[in-house]
């Protein structure tokens, strides 16, 4: 029995207290023919059994190897002030800040990690997060069919697959039609990424033209550490910006927790679902924050509310604002041009690889799609023998996630052939480990 | 306090080094226009600010926190501890879904199988997915199962949920979402569900009937069989809201009560961080009619004793990327392995003895909505100091002063200045004991002199908030000085 | 508190006849349940609306509530005046913080909502 610390002395005052014999009688209520009579769960474990049996399950995951995997979620640095502070337990063991006077570090940092989202995207307004960068897009699908009354949306090619399947799943009741295409006409909003899924980059400011021409709003999917370099959704008219905040100083972690973002122009603020955190002065004109707008949520609205979002991913958000606080304007960059520099290295050596041809047709940003004379599959795993994770072979993964293929990009280019292999680099690969890329690779072609 | 952005000199905390291969040019058309002015402040600067910012929070780890409903227990350090083990941070979960990496995560996948199977046997579930990230999004996953099963069956008049009007906002939220009329059922005078009315409402229509247990009252609904019966022979479905788990933790069973499907909070239960709101954790169980429609994939051993993820035959598909917040999964099942069966057992029965004994102390000066034992949380009310213009919004601000975090207030909705208290098991009869005296002494002030409690409190960070001002003018973003946006 | 010259809604918006077209807003009661009130989103000009169908959100601090159309009838003016000052609802509900206006509506339904003595006594039984 952990972390209980009654006595029995205690326990006997306080039953005298209630005025009950045992514990038991306070269990009452619940008829005597449901009560457990028994059930298979183990012994109890000490702290020295659970450091054995863990250490060993988590060196039965490989996390050594060379990580060249990307698809939306990336292995990129975090600085060491990131687990530092954010594993201070006023952090971690609070809850939502019902309470604003003693949850002004848990408010302030909200509101600073939303000034630091609208500074990257250039958008006007951000809520304190969502679940994830699938999730958000959900919620972002949800708004834009409140804003314009709608119910058709219409996605670009080359969005992230787990999206689209995350995307279906939550709309299956709504009664609302997801086209794969991208014409706005009589849609609620066109959905693009950028980057796409397979890397490229985008300028997407006419179609948001075109989107709102035709009444609809225009929703981008980003990933924020593109953007140290690449034009922002603001500068291309977007009207909501949604993330996955992973690459922002959160592990990767076998898939979670992450963090959604999501921004909007302030026209659309009460459209928002999620917390908000606001600037206000207290009772002596001293400088405070709040949530606010909460009067549209669940715990108001019911079955009314915007969202049935009851939390958000608070902890997550802040660990994002250390990390962007730590990188600052000239870390954020700095980052950008080393993940494309080392890219177009990498593109720039497989370009001498007999057998390995580069598909995409646009600029990309820190990942691509290399087409192989032999099976991807095939190829990924020689490399891992290796120890190194070379790419997403694209067809036997879109087939894991039970999505047709082959895609399509926004330029028509198709990808998923046998051989094509997504290949992601950020800052954290050397140019030693791209070159032993580029030569285990050449190795594993001729095979 | 200053924002981080106003501490800008243009300093800088970090460096990435010298690039290693040469510099790629980029596009001017595709280049943002304006670098995004993020802070610029040295890495002291870094720690010194959001040190500060910590220090003008409170949480478990400083404050007894007794908010109803939140389950705000101890969180042991040793999850933490082991949820940072280099294999379980940094492997890249879309191995997951390429076949010849896929073993990369074994270990991973062993996690997830046992604590899915160790989340059954606690339920009483026959099968359990982790992948919803939070108790809300378990609710929407469990409606989506409902309303796929019933229109497997060819059933689409089931439109209809039906949820008790002491509920969580999430469950007509989730449900609404999930394309379903909400209807909600009224509490009788005992305070739990008025079977009555229940069963005026229980038609054809209905697709399911949501309910906690206890309910938020903290009470246990005692004609749970009956509820169960009634709503199966209609054909409907019964979920378990497992906000409150905590209070019955081996004593019953979500599956031996009737229940079809239900959601765990693992943040709650089984004592992961609550994290300032999130990340928690919200699994889905389901009982043998909905197993083939849980979300996708699921980890299955083969006969080798490795893993795979497979599809079952009607899922609804992905409701997460991958296989839910894996971190947060580490800690829960840590925490399940250290307390072990017996272990799991007191759990409930400590924490329903300290509610109790809070009850029994507060009774007096903060009668009860209803008189009688309570479960895991005892719901008070304040009404009466109303006559000295006291609300329970100002015991919360004053117990705030007295070093506790305040409980609920104004939640569940059907009783009036409702106060609610969760203690947990992890706390000791000392700090109930101060806090009941806090309480007992803010009783007497609040008829003896009441403008103290409006003024309260003092000793927080900031006073009360203008959260008017704050509504109106929507200051949510400090606008960067070089924008004219 | 509830003047005598207008007629009332069980979810308490009042109505009244002024220059030919029908003035709505809320009462005393939902101001002083509301609360402080920091929005409200008004119905489009020139909107068809029936009886009962929310037409207008009012959102304060701690609640956000529908106002549902007292009658059916087209909506002919909104008061622009509630978007900076969304408080006059709460210092004048029956003058300048009145809501919308309304033409072409159904007479018998307006004749058959409450009057003031009902009202009040319908406040009563709550």
């Amino acid at each position: 029995m952990h972390w209980i610390p009654a006595t029995d002395s205690d326990v006997e005052k306080m039953l005298q207290v209630i005025g009950v014999n045992s514990i038991e009688d306070l269990f009452c209520d619940i008829p005597q023919d449901l009560r457990l009579k028994d059930w298979k769960l183990p012994p109890s474990l000490t702290e020295i059994e659970i450091t054995k049996k863990f250490s060993d399950l988590s060196s039965r995951n490989s996390s050594k190897k060379i990580c060249f995997v990307g698809g939306g979620y990336y292995d990129h640095y975090i600085p060491a002030v990131v687990d530092y502070l954010s594993q201070r337990g006023e952090f971690v063991t609070a809850y939502t800040p019902y309470q604003p006077e003693c949850a002004q570090g848990t408010l302030q940092a909200i509101y600073e990690y939303q000034t630091a989202i609208c500074r990257l995207t250039d958008m006007e307004v951000s809520n304190a997060s969502l679940y994830d960068g699938g999730t958000a897009l959900f919620e972002a699908v949800l708004m834009a069919l409140r804003i314009t009354g709608r119910r058709n949306i219409t996605v670009l090619p080359g969005l992230n697959p787990l999206y689209l399947q995350m995307l279906k799943t939550h709309m299956a009741n709504l009664d609302v039609d997801i086209v794969e295409g991208g014409d706005p006409a009589g849609c609620a909003c066109v959905i693009a990424a950028n980057p796409d899924f397979f890397g490229n980059v985008n300028d997407f400011t006419s179609l948001a033209e075109k989107a709102h021409q035709q009444g609809a709003l225009f929703i981008i999917v980003v990933y924020p550490v593109s953007l140290g370099l690449l034009k922002t959704p603001g500068e291309m008219g977007a009207d909501i910006v949604v993330a996955e905040g992973q690459s922002l100083g959160l592990p990767l972690a076998c898939g979670g927790p992450y963090l959604g973002i999501m921004a909007t122009k302030r026209e659309y603020i009460r459209k928002m679902p999620g917390r908000i955190s606001a600037m206000t002065v207290d009772n002596d004109g001293r400088r405070g924050f709040v949530l606010t707008l909460q009067a549209r949520e669940q715990h108001i609205r019911r079955e009314k509310a915007m969202s049935n979002i009851c939390s958000n991913q608070a902890l997550c958000a802040l660990r994002a604002l250390i990390y962007l606080s730590e990188l600052g304007k000239s870390g954020i960059q700095q980052l950008a041009k080393y993940c494309y520099s080392k890219t177009e290295y990498m593109k720039k050596q497989l370009s001498k690889v007999k057998g390995a041809n580069v598909v995409n047709k646009s600029y990309t940003f820190n990942e691509f799609v290399v087409r192989l004379d032999k099976p991807a599959e095939f190829v990924v795993k020689k490399m891992n023998e290796h120890d190194i994770l070379a790419g997403i072979p694209i067809k036997s993964y879109l087939n894991a996630l039970k999505v047709s293929s082959p895609r399509k990009d926004y330029m028509g280019v198709e990808f998923g052939e046998e051989g094509d292999l997504l290949i992601a680099v950020t800052e954290k690969r050397s140019k030693e480990e791209i070159d032993l890329f580029v030569d285990k690779l050449s190795e594993s072609l001729k095979d | 306090m200053e924002l981080i952005y106003e501490k800008c000199r243009g300093r800088k905390a970090f460096d990435f080094g010298l690039l290693d291969v040469p510099e790629a040019s980029f596009p001017e058309m595709l280049k943002r226009k304006l670098p995004p002015e993020l802070p610029e402040v040295s890495e002291l600067d870094v720690v010194r600010h959001f040190t500060h910012l910590s220090r003008r929070n409170i949480g478990i780890d400083t404050n007894f926190y007794p908010l109803g409903s939140c389950t705000m227990k101890y969180n042991p350090k040793i999850a933490d501890l082991v949820s940072n083990y280099p294999g379980f941070t940094s492997s890249h979960p879309n191995l997951y879904y390429i076949e010849s990496l896929i073993a990369n995560l074994s270990g991973a996948m062993q996690i997830v199988y046992e604590l899915e199977n160790m989340l059954s046997e606690i339920s009483g579930m026959k099968e359990v997915s982790l992948q919803p990230m939070a108790g809300a999004h378990g609710e929407l996953a469990g409606v989506l199962m409902v309303s796929a099963y019933h229109k497997h069956h060819g059933n689409f008049h089931k439109r209809i949920v039906l949820i008790p009007d002491s509920a969580h906002g999430t469950n007509p939220a989730s449900a609404a979402i999930a394309g379903f009329e909400v209807r909600e059922i009224s509490s009788n005078s005992r305070g739990t569900l008025d079977i009555s009315e229940f069963k005026r409402e229980m038609t054809e229509e209905v697709a399911c009937v949501m309910l906690t247990c206890p309910n938020t009252h903290g009470l246990f609904e005692d004609s749970i069989l009956e509820i169960a019966d009634i709503a199966h022979s209609k054909g409907a479905l019964l979920y378990y809201d497992g906000a409150n788990l905590n209070a019955i933790l081996g004593q019953c069973r979500p599956g031996d009560l009737g229940f079809d499907v239900m959601h765990f909070n693992l943040h709650k239960t089984f004592g992961t961080p609550h994290g300032m709101g999130g990340p928690g954790a919200g699994p889905v169980g389901v009982g043998e009619k909905l197993i083939k429609f849980l979300p996708g994939p699921r980890v299955v051993m083969k006969e080798d004793g490795s893993f795979s993820l497979v599809y079952p035959e009607h899922s609804i598909g992905k409701i997460a990327p991958f296989l839910g917040h894996f971190l947060v999964a580490v800690r829960a099942y840590v925490y399940i392995l250290m307390q072990g069966g017996e272990g799991l057992k007191s759990i409930s029965r400590y924490a329903v003895l300290n509610a109790n004994y809070v009850l029994a102390r507060l009774k007096e000066f903060f009668p009860p909505a209803y008189d009688r034992l309570c479960m895991h949380e005892c719901v008070l009310s304040t009404e009466k100091y109303l006559e000295h213009n006291v609300k329970a919004l100002d015991f919360s601000k004053a117990i705030l002063d007295k070093g506790f975090h305040a409980p609920t207030v104004y939640f569940p909705l059907t009783v009036k200045e409702a106060l609610m208290i969760e203690p947990t098991e992890t706390e000791t009869k000392e700090t109930l004991d101060q806090f009941c005296d806090a309480m007992i002494e803010l009783a007497n002030l609040a008829v003896h002199s009441p403008q103290t409690l409006k003024e309260a409190p003092k000793t927080t960070p900031v006073g009360r908030l203008d959260e008017v001002k704050a509504a109106k003018e929507l200051n949510v973003c400090k606008q960067a000085t070089n924008r004219d946006v | 508190m509830y003047p005598e010259d207008v007629r009332y809604t069980e979810t308490h918006e009042w109505i009244g006849e002024e220059d030919g077209l029908y003035v709505v807003g809320l009462t005393e009661y939902a101001q002083e349940q509301l609360g402080d009130v920091t929005y409200v989103e008004l119905p489009e000009v020139g909107r068809h609306v029936r009886q009962k169908e929310p037409v207008a959100l009012v959102e304060s601090v701690k609640a956000a509530e529908d106002m549902y159309a007292p009658v059916t009838g087209v909506i002919v003016e909104v008061n622009e005046a509630l978007e900076g000052e969304p408080e006059l609802i709460n210092f004048d509900p029956y003058g300048r913080g009145w809501c919308f206006k309304m033409d072409d509506i159904d007479l018998a339904q307006f004749k058959r909502l409450m009057t003031r003595e009902a009202y009040e006594k319908y406040l009563k039984s709550l």
